[in-house]
């Protein structure tokens, strides 16, 4: 599928190539430890009730019955959280976020959809706690639904929450609504643009919601000891973000937080927001043991995602020679029970891969009776990207131009100015369009087939931003030569393996000597989550500018050994050397074994939030085949192609751009059902 | 509380007792009664392969199998794969083609792969992706696993 084309001029010694990944042994083995892997002396099994009903008040709890089930340790509802303690007045500006986020973990009120939780029990084993859940009584008062974002905005429509109102370009709406925001871009003149143009297409388009379906369940092991002290242990993209999220909806001090990292059975974007973890600790905090969560596979597609369901107006103009003159679009994305779809991602991302005068973009982020959706692989880019490239493809029939033309004639490229704002530096979508055009796949025409199935061949643009934010890293020499790196990073795709050789790169020395780690919130500064394409970027650069540091304290100390001034000493390749006397010289193995007698371990750490990363363009064409007797779609050809920068595991980012092209296959095939109810 | 039942079954060629409930699957036994988390949790349906095991000679997902059905039978598991001599052929072959991302599908594979390679090791690369039907990943896709069962049918010759 993937020939490299490498544009970079440097050659490396470790990064570009292919090692075997640290943790690889571990994983093969069965050895490595994921969330549901923990083992604690005392271990309860908790176990949620769920909502059966997509939209209901709840009149009242009755848990008395499971309580005094045999074998069962605690019983937890919303009361039990410190918001339902806390007043309006208390709260001030922060009610409704706390609101939002409390009720998310357990159901205030009313359950907002089905699979909502609404309490949790701990027992001795788990066979017992599916036993005690059931013996809650919950007294449901069911409500009307809205489960798309057209319904969801229609006038009169049944509110989610009667305190939500429309953040709309700097006003706040004075009637309550399930449109919780809505934003707007624009440049030029939209009308004026669409004057200029020869043709226009405008579609309408409707996108399920589509569940991330990672193997490993969400999970959440928690201990909240008589001291207060709260340790967690989970499957997480960000391990300081659970730690806030707890912080906040459990009203205790991070300081006395501790989330441990487990090793991560696939997230997509799922695995950020907090579900089973606060309700594993107040289950601990009332129980006194520690507390293990899994939730079942069910429960994992009611529950906790997807990504967001769409409903999108996309409307482009060009000219008879295929120049862009017009961008319109409005996305409507749901955003599930609370609010915080991608709509905004979306508007940004829908006509990045563009260079166009005129544009309006639109975005609303809308409440449905549906979990509350979460990130998954370029939040909104995809649903945005089937609308945009499915209106260009149309205007480049309607034109007579070919898809690859048409998008090269308008293509972004340095000193494009996206609609939001950011201008781009050097980006590689150009790069992109012209191997598609001169690859095979492209230069194959589309046969007809001799059985009666019918042929036909797709390309879309693609983009994501990549992004920097917070990151650290620290170094240490160990007295044998090889070098720790510890990170606050979650390893999701083998950035242990990509740290390690772009610190060996920047030590010259060996990547097996390079010992990379994922450290707990106690033990290293505070990293923000593995997503958003930024950890190879922020913590690789964390990783590297520590390293630098290392480097120049090997020098200061080999200057101390040799009584030279450090001026005079250098670092060259791993070897730390005298510029003049060619008799000074110690390998980094060398000096690293004389450290401990020659004034102590030699550390170094970096604390960054970098700016300057590389936006990605990707551009992929595919034949699919349709059997008119049937209507069932085969793919019979797909290439992919991907502006990715400087591929410090070329592997890796094969298996991502494989790994994504399968998953929006089957999403492209798949509409998410949700049921107004079950029945019982 | 239901009763429980002694088990007495062969597990990577050990003698093994255990105590279950008969109600909990072999997955459960693995995974809670005797601490072998290697075995993967995915769906707990049969859907997803995470938990394969070899159960006298056949693949199966251990989801699926109640841990008072192994009384008297061989199992085998990913901890039984590696030996003291160092990691099986397919281990290796996985290692070294990346054949895991996340890693967590990747014991599952491993066990159905070895399922299918010692009985064909020369297995085609039709044969291998019908075989491993049963396995899913989300992280990476497939090709570079079927690479990496190729890749080991013709080490383990």
């Amino acid at each position: 599928m993937v020939a490299n084309i490498v544009l970079s001029e440097v050659e490396y010694t470790h990064v570009g190539k292919r090692p075997i990944r640290p943790d690889g042994v571990d994983k093969v083995t069965g050895r490595a430890q994921y969330g549901p892997d923990i083992t604690l002396r005392g271990l309860l099994h908790g176990k949620v009730l769920r909502s059966p009903y997509a939209h209901a008040r709840i009149n009242s709890i009755d848990t008395s019955q499971a309580e005094s089930y045999p074998g069962v340790r605690a019983v937890i509802t919303a009361q039990d959280l410190p918001f339902a303690s806390l007043t309006k007045e208390e709260l001030g500006a922060g009610y409704q976020a706390l609101k939002f986020a409390s009720n998310h973990v357990l159901a205030g009120e009313k359950v907002l959809y089905k699979g909502h939780a609404v309490a949790a029990v701990a027992a001795a084993n788990l066979h017992v706690a599916e036993e005690t859940a059931k013996l809650i009584k919950v007294e449901y008062e069911e409500l009307p639904t809205v489960m798309s974002v057209l319904d969801a905005m229609k006038d009169g429509a049944t509110l989610l929450h009667d305190d939500l109102f429309t953040s709309s370009l700097g006003e706040t709406s004075k009637t309550a609504s399930n449109v919780a925001a809505h934003s707007r871009f624009e440049i030029g003149d939209i009308q004026q643009g669409f004057a200029e143009a020869d043709a226009v297409v405008e579609h309408e388009f409707q996108t399920a919601s589509v569940h991330q379906g990672y193997i490993e369940p969400q999970n959440g092991t928690a201990f909240w000891n008589a001291d207060g002290q709260l340790d967690v242990w989970c499957s997480t993209q960000g391990a300081f973000t659970v730690r806030a999220a707890l912080a906040d909806v459990l009203r205790h001090p991070v300081s006395k937080i501790k989330v441990t990292p487990m090793e991560m059975g696939g997230g997509f974007g799922g695995k950020i927001a907090i579900y089973n973890e606060p309700l594993a600790a107040l289950l601990s905090k009332k129980s006194g043991q520690p507390v293990k969560l899994i939730m079942s596979r069910v429960e994992v597609f009611e529950a906790s995602g997807p990504a967001a369901g769409s409903w999108m107006n996309v409307k482009i103009g060009a000219t008879k020679n295929g120049k862009i003159t017009a961008c319109q679009a409005e996305f409507a994305l749901d955003a599930g029970g609370f609010p915080g779809s991608p709509a905004a991602s979306a508007a940004m991302c829908a006509f990045a891969c563009y260079d166009y005068p005129n544009g309006l973009i639109d975005s609303y982020d809308v409440v449905v009776n549906k979990p509350k959706t979460a990130a998954y692989r370029a939040p909104g880019s995809p649903q945005a990207a089937f609308a945009v490239e499915s209106v260009v493809d149309e205007l480049c029939e309607k034109l007579g131009i070919d898809p690859i033309e048409f998008r090269l004639t308008n293509a972004s490229k340095e000193g494009t100015r996206r609609i939001e704002g950011p201008v781009y530096r050097r980006i590689g979508l150009v790069e992109c369009l012209e191997a598609a055009r001169s690859h095979d796949h492209y230069q194959t025409p589309v046969d007809a087939q001799p059985n009666g199935k019918l042929r036909g061949r797709g390309v879309a643009s693609g983009f994501w931003f990549n992004r920097g934010f917070v990151s650290s890293c620290n170094v240490t020499v160990n007295p044998d030569g090889t070098v720790g790196v510890v990170t606050g990073s979650v390893d999701l795709c083998g950035t242990r393996a990509s740290i390690a050789q772009q610190t060996a790169e920047v030590l010259g020395i060996a990547y097996e000597d390079i010992k990379p780690s994922v450290a707990d919130t106690d033990s290293i500064g505070y990293t923000f989550i593995t997503g958003g394409s930024r950890t190879t970027f922020a913590t690789g650069l964390a990783a590297i500018n520590a390293s630098q540091d290392i480097k120049q304290r090997m020098v200061e100390r080999a200057a101390a050994i040799w009584e030279a001034p450090v001026e005079d000493v250098e670092y060259v390749d791993g070897v730390i050397q005298h510029k003049s006397d060619s008799e000074l010289k110690m390998t980094f193995k060398e000096l690293a074994q004389r450290t401990l007698t020659t004034g102590g371990s030699i550390t170094a750490q970096c604390n960054i939030d970098p700016s300057g990363e590389g936006n990605s363009f990707a551009f992929h064409v595919v034949d699919v085949e349709v059997d008119p007797e049937t209507g069932k779609v085969d793919v019979v050809r797909y290439t992919a192609l991907q502006d990715c920068g400087k591929a410090v595991h070329p592997s890796y980012v094969e298996g991502q751009l494989r790994g994504r092209s399968d998953a929006g296959r089957r999403g492209a095939g798949h509409r998410m059902g949700f049921e107004r109810r079950i029945l019982l | 509380m239901p009763g429980v039942v002694h088990v007495q079954t062969t597990i990577n060629g050990e003698d093994t007792n255990f105590l279950c409930e008969p109600r909990q699957s072999l997955l459960e036994v693995l995974r809670d009664v005797l601490g072998m988390t290697g075995t993967k949790e995915g769906c707990n349906d049969g859907n997803c392969g995470a938990c394969t095991v070899i159960f006298d000679g056949r693949i199966v997902d251990s989801c699926l199998v109640l841990g008072v059905e192994v009384q008297g039978r061989e199992v085998t598991t990913i901890e039984g794969l590696a030996t003291a001599d160092g990691l099986h052929p397919i281990q290796t072959a996985f290692l070294e083609n990346a054949a895991l991302q996340c890693g967590i599908c990747t014991p599952g594979f491993i066990v159905a792969s070895k399922g299918l390679l010692d009985e064909e090791p020369d297995a085609d690369e039709g044969r291998v992706r019908h075989w491993l039907a049963g396995n899913l990943c989300r992280c990476t896709g497939y090709d570079k696993i079927v690479r990496a069962v190729l890749d080991a049918g013709q080490k383990m010759k």
